[in-house]
């Protein structure tokens, strides 16, 4: 047997990996240029003189690289990073297992379902003061504010990923007597993938959130407290600088995430 | 006269407790021939056919094989889909191996075995590419050597050609014919198209519509020896194809 059909296949194909890699060198360019334009409307609007507490770019740049060398950021990170990477790790590995699990148990959708959404759509911010009543001024607090604000947003994505399963597939293994086990690991996992990604994505960036918050309502430490301290002594410039700092940080984990998904399921098996 | 291999004795199909779908469906399947399925869409054929895949329970009735009853899918059956049902993240080696994967097969033998099937339904050389590289054509062929790997007496086919173009559909049709002279099986196929159910099938079953219960059952004899071509241009195929649809034609209106 034959199928004249074959033909026409396999050079389309190679065509259009050709349009999309001359696309991605291109978006790097675009990329660049939207940071260079916002960098310069900053300058622009920050030598106009508004107000005080908005520094020109260039300022803040001077101010950014000072704080290297001085060891600020230093000291802050090393306050900030090890209650934030805790806090990511209970964050993505309890996300991912709580919506995987809802998702594939019937009785647990109910039961867990209800106070997840009110945590994604409730102000959880609200409820950050509150932490502090709880667990005082520490680490446990910041752990616990960034898990409230990341884990919902990953444990929704998985769990909308599991479901999303075509029904289809779903047949296909029974019919083919595959067991539970195996129905989980080779067809609803691998079909959940991009969305359980694109909710660590998303849960990490809540996290990111959450330590902010809550270095600046309860703990008054690391960069949270970079941030109030050079409020209050009116270095808008480094206060600025700090800000800029931690978006630099959740922007090369958001990054590094990107490439390693990427590197592990190459987006060609999932088109 | 043939063994029968399977049968379906007064199977119902009831949805949610008050839609009747299927209603006193007692069929009998010869071994080693083709039994068509034919009627109106939404006449419950593919229900008839889930029900025999052991994906449905059925409400009332039993399907047995070799006269023992059966519940649930089993070895002795295979099915091809109509939407083809493949693994998108997985290439067509992988997709053809996943029954045997199921099964506990060893990478190495199950690897051997798909290459066998893929290598006899005309998939050769496409061995890892990934379904969206393929045409409709080629998706089916992957199906249908995902159901041979598993070596199953019956295999069932859900419409499998309503999803690819017609000239495709006829050489499928026509690969299908060659592939079942070397291969032994026993096939119940669904379908909406009169001139594929006389084409292809021994035996074809119609379904009338809602609840969708056995109306007639005609047995094509058609002489299927000779060229391929020649079979659409014998009189009694066209007396066939006219004889069906008169009498389908009263559900559809």
């Amino acid at each position: 047997m034959s199928d004249p059909n074959n033909i026409s296949q396999t050079p389309k194909h190679t065509a259009m990996n050709s349009v999309k890699f001359g696309a991605k060198s291109n978006i790097l360019l675009w990329r660049l240029l939207s940071f260079l334009i916002v960098f310069l409307m900053w300058e622009l609007a920050g030598r106009a003189d508004i107000s005080i507490a908005f520094p020109p770019f260039s300022k803040v740049a001077v101010a950014f690289v000072s704080m290297i060398f001085s060891g600020e950021f230093t000291t802050a990170y090393a306050d900030s990073l090890p209650p934030l990477l805790i806090g990511l790790c209970i964050t993505i590995i309890g996300g991912v297992i709580i919506g995987i699990s809802i998702g594939l148990v019937r009785g647990a959708e109910w039961f867990i379902m209800p106070l997840l959404i009110i945590f994604q759509t409730a102000p959880v911010s609200a409820l950050i003061p509150m932490l502090t009543y709880i667990y005082g001024i520490s680490d446990t607090a910041k752990v616990v504010a960034i898990v409230i604000l990341g884990m919902p947003l990953v444990a929704l994505n998985s769990y909308k990923g599991i479901q999303a399963t075509s029904p289809s597939l779903l047949e296909m293994s029974k019919s083919f007597r595959a067991s539970w086990f195996d129905t989980i690991l080779f067809v609803i996992l691998p079909s959940a993938q991009k969305m359980i990604f694109a909710g660590l994505r998303l849960g990490v960036s809540g996290a990111f959130i959450g330590i902010v918050l809550a270095e600046l309502l309860i703990t008054p430490t690391g960069i949270g407290d970079l941030i109030t301290y050079n409020r209050f002594i009116a270095r808008y410039d480094k206060m600025f600088a700090t800000i800029i700092s931690i978006l630099a940080v959740a922007g090369l984990t958001l990054g590094v995430m990107r490439m390693l998904e990427d590197s592990l399921f190459p987006s060609e098996k999932n088109e | 006269m043939h063994d029968i291999i399977l049968k379906t004795e007064d199977v119902g199909v009831i949805y949610d407790g008050s839609i009747v779908a299927l209603e006193n469906v007692s069929l009998n399947v010869p071994t080693g021939r083709l039994t068509a399925i034919l009627g109106p869409s939404g006449c419950g054929k593919t229900t008839l056919l889930k029900v025999i895949a052991g994906l449905i329970e059925p409400s009332t009735g039993t399907v047995k094989i070799r006269d023992k009853e059966t519940i649930g899918p089993g070895p002795d059956r295979a099915l091809v889909f109509q939407d083809f049902a493949l693994l998108p993240w997985a290439t067509v080696l992988q997709n053809v191996a996943f029954g045997l994967r199921a099964q506990g097969v060893s990478k190495r033998e199950r690897e051997k075995t798909s290459l066998h099937y893929i290598k006899e339904v005309g998939l050769s050389g496409f061995e890892d590419k990934y379904p969206h590289q393929l045409s409709g054509g080629m998706r089916q062929r992957t199906g249908l050597a995902r159901a041979l790997t598993v070596n199953s007496e019956i295999l069932l086919m859900d419409e499998p050609f309503s999803a690819v173009d017609e000239q495709m559909r006829r050489k499928l049709q026509e690969d299908l014919l060659k592939l079942l002279k070397i291969e032994n099986k026993t096939v119940i196929f669904v379908t909406h198209s009169i001139e594929e159910a006389v084409y292809l099938a021994d035996q074809v079953v119609i379904l009338s519509g809602r609840p969708g219960s056995i109306s007639e059952i005609v047995y094509p004899e058609i002489n299927r020896l000779g060229e391929i071509d020649l079979i659409r241009r014998q009189p009694r195929y066209i007396e066939l194809v006219d004889e069906i649809w008169s009498s389908l034609k009263s559900y559809v209106e």
